[in-house]
């Protein structure tokens, strides 16, 4: 295979929301956004396509981040005390965002002497010369920032003779320039003081006496008055005259939601409006007692007052807003609210405040993912279909008026449509657009409404008891919270030529749908498949299976179920696949797998593939931690295979009593080969359709494949009937060839190759001339991938072609898999395919096909992240995505020619070069000394 | 079992009395003990001077122990030559008559594979009192583990090969990870590495007595194992573990091969620790290395990887129309072949035949009920 295929690997984007954020700024110059998170990375969004990451080299939390205004520059204070400038850089045309400097500030956290030192707050004026930082003890310094050199100007303690009763002023909480004159500052204390200081004439222009804690401060824009949020939950409006140098009460004082005690508002913004009142938004304040549990924030106006309440923490937030100084008001025209799960932007223009949908920053997580799936080339009628199903759902779906727009994207348009589907655990299914970088949500299907579940009858009492103040309003989709966890997606089969999409769940069921344009009120068929074929001494101690809704059922436009399969036992299903020119699905489960004919409505085949001395199998999910416990005793090895997270528990205690104690024994693993009775071992885990060889070398005909946990292949001839005599003949199925791999390593794919050893193409690709006829005239082999092996046998007899001993050689276990095509970077019309997998170890291999000869390796993700690795799915075009958190996809690309990454430009005028200079200042240099009273 | 009977060489002489017994018959002769040639040329030697061209024989010999072993290979051949002092007393039977129980004296009974199961079963002689244990012919025996190699790895070290052949005794070790000192240009280093730490009592690692607690795994089937987490290289002896070949450094460092620091082919080997089920041929020759190492190789592919295929029969009906409760297919169906010839040792016998009744039973389903292997099945709906 030819090196020109493959590209060093190389992770490309993130998709997805921030896992942690925990810092917002925005440019208002360069419309440009930043998030700053817990794990020390900084992500910079603009116009939709426009986005940049950097990484600090710590993983510190980012607590605090500032543009500097309109130079493309950020800084960001960690939580370790040091703060980083970051540039916007340009380089092979395109922006990059590179660390430039790193400061180290005294005082580092847990030292107790000098969390006096601590920065709590920082300013930066707007002229970018000057940093002031608030401290823990109370002091602000002053940094001046010429060529990008901290230099210290200076170190402010104050306490006003009339405000000392003893105690001290508390750390500052809040640092503001005035908004017209720009030497003075806004200093306010968590005791409630608040200074206005000259930087010029270095003296106190005024005094603010506040008795209450004070949490945050903002200038209304005039500069005449402020405005102070206080822990109380109230928030007062200050008048700044310069005849009065010291204000003892302010202009007003408001608790929103009193009288009863309030928790704090910890962030207030003013903004004036050309149409009257102003605008105040803030967060928290929410009554204690009854409310003090949600995450709020409130928008006020005139009468106008919705309380926004969210289902995640508000981190932090601001208004698009005029920053001209020429015009006399604000006029806000979005709010943009950072949330610990989800980022809302509420546009503040149009009437009742609604929210508009956010081109990036999916919440992927809305539910938590159990599934994924991936379709590369979506032909353009199932795309149009489908975004026309998510225009149905959410009419608000063009980015046109997205509020932040900086930067350009110079990324192509992508030709390739591409799907991205995630099972939920709410049995939602969502469709994304996967072709760029910003992973857009396109539409949504959910798969509880044709159950009866708990929920139904929940949710209509809530809404009656809601109170009608204060008037909340639920804003945004992250819900974590699942009603009935037998609803969650395990895997997803689609047929991207017909709209057919198969989804199966925890608890055994298995829905047909089919993309309607039409709206529809239909019953759903309900058929019942036993697995265990009246097998006895097995009784299931799972859950139950989900009740079908009786009656017809209203489907809005989109994929609308036709027919639900329900597996007896109930037990998660753990493969699915779907031919819809044959009209066929099969599914399997930890007890078996069956064939079903959703034209005909009628099952096919039902095969159980329990062992006899296999308990486990029937015990369910709900006595996972029982069955554990009975592994634990029968071997180590058992455990890590079928419950990693335990075996990790047992090493580190293990780990941690070898410390204590040396003469316990140390963790050990038993080596004994894998024999018919492990427990799980009938677990189907893969399963296929391939219209091959199976009885003769002359005739082909459709196949079904199923591979099972314990090594067994179980190979079925089709009989299908031809399209027109669908409905009155049956298909039927016979067993062909039953294969026991004697490694008895789980079967975790099965791929036909044909004559000239390509994968068989999907269904339809041949008859709408989409693909190449495959080759029927040499002769067939079947690829079967077992965790530790691949192996290529010839077809019809099975017997043995080449191999591959993974684990035998690396020590390492297939965990994913995959055929992909890999197109050369000289001409398109050179192709190859090859396997990729992933292995328990989060390294990737290429395999040549069919010689099964290893062509690369990269390191991909840490082998400690399980469910990273579990996550992972691969395109057909050398691609592949997993979960780097709960909430965010990696995307990262094997093939040299097929790389989506982010393509942007961000253009900045810069007054001074910083990456040049090469003196460097390490800590404070005092140059005028502190000063107190 | 690791005696050692070093012989002096100045005792040797240079020809060897041979004292040969057929039936009633005796014949004598001489062979040069520097000069045996091979096995088979012997046999036909014997053959020769008994007359009895077309007789399969059975050759045993009365070892130093007064104990009967058998010839039947250069190896054994060569060192009943080496051990004669200087008469070698034979004993030739036919094969077909021949008194197994005679042999070795201490054995242990193991599943017989089906030729050698025939050969005890076929015994003409049921007059003779029946012995407590039988042992097969050594030809027909499976090694159970060998040392190999020996000519290429150091002497502290030593790799053992362990031949599960899916039989039912358990392989019977666990791994555990450790540290062990290694000399270093820098000095004495720690490292961390994976040593044995306990064995199964009755399994097949322990039967061998080649593998101890507390020896250091080095290698894996030729993988270093250094740099690897103790779940690796789990996984790598158990994804081997139908031909598993282990290097260890042993904890017990006293019954290391020793060669004479000669060099070349003439090093020396004292101890051959070739195991058959605890029957070990004790005493020494002198022979090249190599010859100790392998006395059974076995065909890697088709030994320990062939899976099993079974073919389903054509005819069988497996699964009725839909809806319609099993009806009792009409074909009779053949039985099922299994591509690859597998050996049917218990083990995988059951198995295997437990699956084929699975597939005869099939098709009369409906009429004689449910039969917990079936593949045939009914959808309620």
């Amino acid at each position: 295979m030819c090196d020109f295929l493959f590209s060093s690997f190389t992770q490309t984007v993130e998709h997805g929301f921030p896992n942690q954020p925990s810092a917002l700024a925005y440019d208002p110059k360069l419309q440009l956004m930043a998030i700053g998170t817990k794990s020390g990375a900084i992500k910079i969004y603009g116009a939709p396509g426009v986005e940049m990451t950097g990484l600090h080299k710590d993983t510190a939390a980012v607590t605090q981040i500032h543009f500097l205004y309109g130079q493309g520059r950020i800084l960001s204070l960690l939580d370790d005390n040091t703060i980083h400038l970051w540039e916007i850089v340009q380089r092979e045309n395109r922006s990059h965002l590179v660390e430039v400097h790193s400061f180290n500030l005294p005082g580092r956290p847990g030292i107790e002497s000098t969390s006096a030192t601590r920065v709590t707050v920082m300013l930066l004026k707007l002229s970018c010369d000057l940093l002031a930082l608030g401290t823990e003890g109370g002091g602000v310094h002053f940094l001046e920032l010429v060529l990008f050199f901290f230099k210290t100007l200076g170190h402010l303690q104050y306490i006003p003779e009339e405000y000392k009763c003893g105690k001290s002023l508390g750390p500052v909480e809040s640092l503001q320039q005035h908004p017209q004159d720009s030497d003075k500052i806004l200093i306010g204390y968590s005791r409630g003081l608040v200074v206005l200081w000259d930087l010029n004439s270095r003296h106190v222009d005024n005094l603010f006496l506040g008795k209450q804690q004070l949490e945050s401060l903002v200038w209304e824009r005039s500069g005449n008055s402020f405005v102070s949020s206080h822990s109380d939950g109230g928030y007062m409006v200050w008048a700044v005259s310069s005849s009065n140098p010291c204000t003892h009460d302010p202009i007003s004082s408001t608790i929103p939601y009193g009288p009863f005690p309030c928790k704090a508002v910890n962030k207030i913004l003013w903004r004036t409006t050309e149409s009257g009142s102003p605008l105040v938004l803030f967060s928290g304040g929410m009554p204690r007692a009854s409310y003090g549990d949600r995450h709020c924030l409130t928008i006020l106006q005139d009468s106008s007052h919705v309380t926004l309440d969210f289902t995640s923490r508000v981190i932090d937030f601001f208004t698009i807003h005029c920053t001209d100084k020429d015009k006399e008001f604000d006029d806000p025209s979005a709010l943009v609210v950072l949330l610990e799960e989800e980022l809302v932007v509420i546009d503040l223009q149009m009437a009742g405040w609604p929210t508009v949908p956010a081109p990036y920053l999916a919440p992927l997580h809305s539910s938590a993912i159990t599934c994924s799936c991936h379709i590369s080339n979506v032909p353009p009628k199932l795309w149009e279909r489908v975004i026309s199903a998510g225009q149905q759902q959410c009419p608000l779906q063009n980015y046109e008026n997205w509020p932040l727009c900086g930067g350009k994207n110079l990324a192509a348009d992508p030709k390739p449509k591409e799907l991205l589907l995630t099972g939920h655990e709410d049995g939602t299914v969502r469709f994304w657009d996967a072709s760029g970088v910003s992973l857009k949500p396109l539409y949504k299907l959910s798969t509880a409404n044709i159950f009866q579940t708990d929920g139904d009858h929940n949710d209509s009492l809530t809404q009656a008891g809601e109170e009608e103040w204060p008037p909340f309003r639920k804003v945004g989709c992250f819900d974590p919270y699942s009603d009935d966890p037998r609803l969650a997606i395990q895997k997803i089969s689609v047929c991207k030529y017909s709209g057919k999409l198969v989804v199966a769940g925890t608890a055994g069921q298995v829905i047909v749908l089919v993309l309607s344009d039409e709206k529809s009120d239909h019953m759903i068929d309900v058929a019942t498949v036993d697995l265990l074929q009246d097998r006895e001494g097995f009784t299931w101690k799972g859950h139950d299976r989900l009740p079908p809704k009786s009656g017809s059922v209203v489907f809005a436009p989109g994929f609308q179920p036709v027919v639900l399969v329900q597996c007896m036992p109930p037990a998660a299903v753990t493969a699915v696949t779907l031919h819809a020119e044959w009209n066929l699905i099969a599914f399997g489960t930890s007890h078996g797998f069956g064939l079903f004919d959703y034209h005909r409505r009628s099952p096919v085949l039902a095969r159980c593939t329990l062992h006899p001395n296999d308990s486990l199998a029937m015990e369910g999910p709900l006595s996972r931690v029982k069955s554990l416990k009975k592994s634990l005793r029968q071997s180590f090895r058992r455990i890590r295979k079928s419950r990693v997270s335990g075996k990790k528990r047992v090493q580190e205690a293990n780990a941690q009593l070898a410390e204590h104690d040396a003469e316990v024994t140390p963790v050990q693993r038993r080596i004994e080969p894998r024999s018919a009775d492990d427990s799980l071992s009938g677990v189907v885990r893969c399963l296929c359709f391939a219209d091959t060889f199976l009885r003769d070398g002359t005739h082909h005909g459709p196949t079904m494949w199923a591979g099972t946990n314990s090594g067994s292949v179980y190979a079925y001839a089709l009989d299908v009937p031809s399209q027109e005599k669908f409905s009155e003949q049956s298909v039927e199925a016979l067993l062909g060839k039953e294969i026991q791999l004697m490694h008895r390593a789980p079967v975790v794919s099965i791929a036909v190759l044909d004559g000239r050893g390509n994968p068989l193409p999907e269904p339809y690709e041949v008859s709408r001339d989409l693909a190449k006829a495959p080759d029927m005239q040499g002769s067939h082999s079947v690829l079967i991938v077992s965790e530790e092996q691949f192996k290529v046998f010839m077809l019809p007899k099975v017997s043995a072609k080449t191999k591959f001993k993974l684990t035998a050689h690396e020590g390492c276990r297939v965990r994913k898999v995959a055929l992909s095509n890999f197109t050369s970077v000289s001409s398109e019309e050179y192709s190859e395919n090859a396997l990729v997998c992933l292995t328990n170890l989060g390294d990737i291999h290429v395999f040549s096909v069919p010689a099964l000869r290893p062509q690369v390796r990269y390191d991909c993700i840490r082998k400690e992240d399980i469910s990273g690795i579990a996550s992972c799915v691969f395109t057909k075009t050398g691609q592949g995505f997993y979960l780097i958190s709960p909430s965010e996809y990696e995307r990262f690309s094997l093939s040299a020619r097929v790389i989506t990454e982010p393509l942007c430009r961000v253009d900045v005028e810069r007054p001074h070069d910083l990456s040049n200079s090469g003196k460097k200042y390490h800590g404070f240099h005092e140059i005028f000394s502190s000063f107190q009273h | 079992m690791n005696k050692n009977h070093r012989v002096p060489s100045n005792r040797t002489l240079s020809a060897v009395e041979v004292k040969s017994k057929f039936g009633a018959e005796f014949r004598r002769f001489s062979l040069d003990r520097s000069k045996p040639g091979r096995f088979d040329e012997f046999y036909g030697l014997l053959q020769h001077v008994h007359r009895i061209p077309n007789v399969d024989l059975l050759v045993g010999y009365a070892d130093v122990h007064g104990d009967l072993l058998p010839i039947n290979n250069d190896d054994n051949y060569h060192k009943a030559i080496s051990m004669a002092a200087p008469l070698l007393r034979l004993f030739l039977q036919r094969k077909e008559e021949a008194d197994y129980s005679a042999f070795g004296t201490d054995t242990v009974t193991r599943k017989k594979t089906p030729a050698a199961l025939a050969a005890v079963l076929l015994r003409p002689d049921a007059n003779k009192k029946k012995p407590p244990i039988i042992i097969s012919l050594p030809k027909d025996f499976r090694p159970v583990s060998s040392i190999i190699d020996v000519d290429i790895l150091p002497e502290t070290h030593r790799r053992v090969r362990l031949y599960k052949h899916g039989q039912e005794k358990p392989l019977g070790f666990y791994i555990r990870d450790g540290s062990s000192v290694r000399v270093t240009p820098q000095g004495l280093e720690k490292v961390p590495g994976i040593f044995i730490s306990r064995m199964v009592p009755g399994g097949l690692a322990d039967s061998t007595g080649l593998l101890a607690v507390n020896d250091e795994v080095l290698e894996v089937n030729g993988i270093e194992v250094s740099g690897k987490s103790l779940d690796q290289v789990t996984d790598m002896m158990i994804a081997n573990s139908h031909n598993l070949i282990i290097t260890v450094k042993p904890a017990n460092q006293r019954n290391n091969v020793v060669r004479s620091s000669g060099g070349g082919s003439s090093g020396r080997s004292t101890d051959s620790n070739t195991s058959f089920y605890g029957y070990s041929t004790p005493g020494s020759m002198v022979m090249t290395p190599s010859h100790i190492i392998q006395n059974y190789e076995p065909d890697e592919e088709s030994e320990e990887e062939e899976d099993l295929v079974i073919e389903a029969d054509r005819g069988a009906k497996l699964f009725p129309q839909a809806g319609a409760r099993a009806t009792a297919s009409t074909s009779m169906p053949a039985l099922p072949r299994y591509e690859p010839h597998l050996d049917l040792r218990p083990s995988n016998g059951t198995m295997a035949s437990s699956v084929s009744v699975g597939s005869l039973n099939a098709c009369d389903r409906g009429l004689e009920g449910r039969n917990l292997e079936e593949e045939g099945t009914v959808i309620t709906l």
